[in-house]
Order: C-alpha cells, then sequence, then structure tokens
C-alpha cells in the first residue's frame, strides 16, 4: 500500500483532450508536501507515514508542534493528515512527495470536507418527497412526513432521517481518473469534482477498487532536500532513480 | 494571473493553434464547419445561422447558432476552442441592439430579420 498526499483544492476547469472530447477536471496543487514522521510497528503498532503540506507562520504554532517539525527539519504546516502504508512504502523523513507519485490514467479516491449548508430540511437533506402541493395540505409542503408508530414503540427510533446540520463532513469520492500530473509545478488534474471549498486541503490516495497500474512509483515519487553537502546529495539522486524504477509486484 | 487562468491560457494556445476565430457577435451570420468523425473517417459540415448569444469565459467560452431548418427552428452551442469546430467563417455582421437574441426564438420570417451592420470595420 503506497502512501497518498496532501493537496489544495484550486478550483475546475475543463481540457479538450486527444479524441476533441472535453473532460471536465479539478486542479490540485501540492504545497511543500513533506514527510513529517513514520509510525512504525516496533514504536505504533502500525504503519503510517505523516504527511505535512502548506506552511503556517512560526508565531501561530504551538510549542510542541513546533519541536515536532523541528525534529522533522521541516517547515511548520498548515496541515498534517496519516497514511497507512505498508511496510516496504515507508519514505524517509524530510523526503519531499511530488506530483508525478500518480501517473495519468490511474483512478484516485479523494477525500476532503464538503460546504457546510447550514441547518437543511429533511427534502434537501435526505431527498425526501415533500408533501403535496395541495389536497389540504396547509404549511407543511416541505416537513417530512410521519416519524414513526403509534402508542407501541411510543418513541421515535434512533438514527430517524430529520432535518439538521448538513455538510461539513468527511466525504469521500472514489474512483476518480488522474488526467494529468505535473510535478514540476505540482499540479494534478482529477477528472471530475471534488469534495469541499476552494483553497481546502483533500487527501488523495490510490483507489482502493481499482487496481494499481504497474509503472507507478513504488514507494513513492519523491525528492530529498539537498542540504547538508556530502552525504544526502549522493543519495538523493539514487534514491530519486529508484523511485522511477518500474514496481515489483501490486500490494494489496 | 492565477494558476487555473493560467492553464486555461495554455489550453486555448493549444487549441487555436494554426487556427484563427474572426470576431464576432450576437447578431452576425456565421458558417461554422463542424468536425465529423464516422468511423475512421472525418470530414466536415457546416452549420449556417445567426448567432444569438455568446458566453466569453476562458476555455468554456461558447456561442450559439440558431437557423431555420425545414422550418423548424434549429440551435446548436458550440465551444469556441473545441476542436470539433474547425473553421469560423462570418457570412454577414448584424446590427443588434442586444448582447442575448433569444427573442428571435419566437419569430419567424420578416419579424426575425436583423439589419446589416454597413460601417464596421476590423478592430487593430
Amino acid at each position: 500500500m503506497r502512501t497518498g498526499l496532501i493537496a489544495k483544492k484550486l478550483g475546475m476547469t475543463r481540457i479538450f483532450n486527444d479524441n476533441g472530447h472535453h473532460v471536465p477536471v479539478t486542479v490540485l496543487q501540492l504545497e511543500n508536501l513533506q514527510v513529517v514522521a513514520q509510525r512504525t510497528v516496533e514504536k505504533d503498532g502500525y504503519t503510517a507515514l505523516q504527511l505535512g503540506a502548506g506552511t503556517r507562520k512560526v508565531k501561530n504554532v504551538t510549542k510542541g508542534q513546533r519541536g515536532h517539525f523541528a525534529k522533522a527539519e521541516v517547515e511548520p504546516k498548515a496541515k498534517v493528515a496519516e497514511f497507512r502504508v505498508s511496510d516496504d512504502a515507508l519514505v524517509d523523513v524530510g523526503a519531499e512527495i511530488t506530483a508525478d507519485h500518480f501517473i495519468p490514467g490511474q483512478y484516485v479516491d479523494v477525500v476532503g470536507t464538503s460546504k457546510g449548508k447550514g441547518f437543511a430540511g429533511a427534502m434537501k437533506r435526505h431527498n425526501f418527497g415533500g408533501l403535496r402541493a395541495s389536497h389540504g395540505v396547509s404549511i407543511s409542503h416541505r416537513s417530512h412526513g410521519s416519524t414513526g408508530q403509534c402508542q407501541d414503540p411510543g418513541r421515535v427510533f434512533k438514527g430517524k432521517k430529520m432535518a439538521g446540520h448538513l455538510g461539513d463532513a468527511r466525504t469521500t469520492v472514489q474512483n476518480l481518473e488522474i488526467v494529468e500530473a505535473r510535478a514540476s509545478e505540482g499540479l494534478l488534474l482529477v477528472r471530475g469534482g471534488v469534495p469541499g471549498a476552494k483553497n481546502g486541503w483533500v487527501l488523495v490516495s490510490d483507489a482502493v477498487k481499482k487496481a494499481l497500474p504497474e509503472n507507478v512509483p513504488t514507494p513513492a515519487a519523491f525528492k530529498l532536500p539537498a542540504k547538508e553537502e556530502a552525504a544526502p546529495v549522493e543519495a538523493a539522486p539514487a534514491e530519486a532513480e529508484a523511485p522511477k524504477a518500474p514496481a515489483e509486484g501490486n500490494e494489496e | 494571473m492565477n494558476i487555473i487562468q493560467k492553464l486555461e491560457a495554455e489550453q486555448i494556445a493549444k487549441q487555436t493553434e494554426g487556427k484563427t476565430i474572426p470576431d464576432f457577435q450576437a447578431g452576425d451570420t456565421l458558417r461554422v464547419d463542424v468536425k465529423i468523425r464516422e468511423g475512421e473517417r472525418e470530414r466536415i459540415q457546416a452549420f449556417e445561422g445567426v448567432c444569438i448569444a455568446r458566453a466569453n469565459k476562458g476555455i468554456s467560452s461558447n456561442f450559439t447558432v440558431r437557423k431555420l431548418s425545414y422550418g423548424e427552428g434549429v440551435e446548436r452551442v458550440f465551444p469556441l476552442y473545441g476542436p470539433a469546430v474547425d473553421n469560423i467563417t462570418v457570412v454577414r455582421r448584424g446590427k443588434v441592439r442586444r448582447a442575448k437574441l433569444y427573442y428571435l426564438r419566437g419569430r419567424t420570417g420578416k419579424a426575425a430579420r436583423i439589419a446589416e451592420k454597413k460601417d464596421w470595420h476590423r478592430k487593430k
């Protein structure tokens, strides 16, 4: 299982493909996406990568978080998220994940926070039919109908669909196709809509319901920071080439 | 220019390569050459009529052409930068006082006439 990545939703546009068909796309941008920490079985009981994206002013970061980011030697991040990975898909702390992590034609799942709609009625929130427009119905045209039985349960069952808060919830959209991945600009073009408002953070990962293509970079497409001269510079090209190599096999 | 606008400008440049889109507006009579693919073969079909609306919105710009076909009004919305639109020719310049000529939908014959613009010259 490869890691996913954190991206910012920039908005939607369209693209005309080679067949002349128009494709609606959502543009996602990768902003300083780096590995902040590793979770390992020995230490934490599970394997995962903690990624961070965006930037936050140092003065707005708590002392504890400053220490956490300092340990990873990365800038303070605006958004931090964990992705469960398999043991062999761990990436070094500080590595920058690039957009060519996904290849065009592959499918991804996108998680975002949907736009808040406030307190919504049963018709909008649960697609209820409402009441009739005439035939004696007064005032309650958009109400839900009955909420239960009679004296025999004598109460409304839990989970009954009623009016209430709609939106502003974690929402997953599965099986969106990657149309284009531009590593140089850190842009991902995903076919179709993605939950949430513009400038919102979304989590993009390999689709769970589609087979992973053979030639995706494993464990991830990343760049190591070329800060210190001696060791990392040597390591970086070797490491950078490694993910380009074809995958040994599709892990579940 | 934000990133979306940049992407759209890039797309427009790619789609208009080797193509010129003439200046036209609502009221003009246009001949639109549309590429039609039939299996392997590709041919071009012309659609000639009055442009009754134009929407300028980047790569999503489009225009509506209305014509009468065997007495039946037909409207087609073309994407301005769509690859299916091979060529656009302005047949006649119309003099109108609206941006959207939806009022033509209720009219036929003499009532649907549009005066020709005589003083038109290309903007530099």
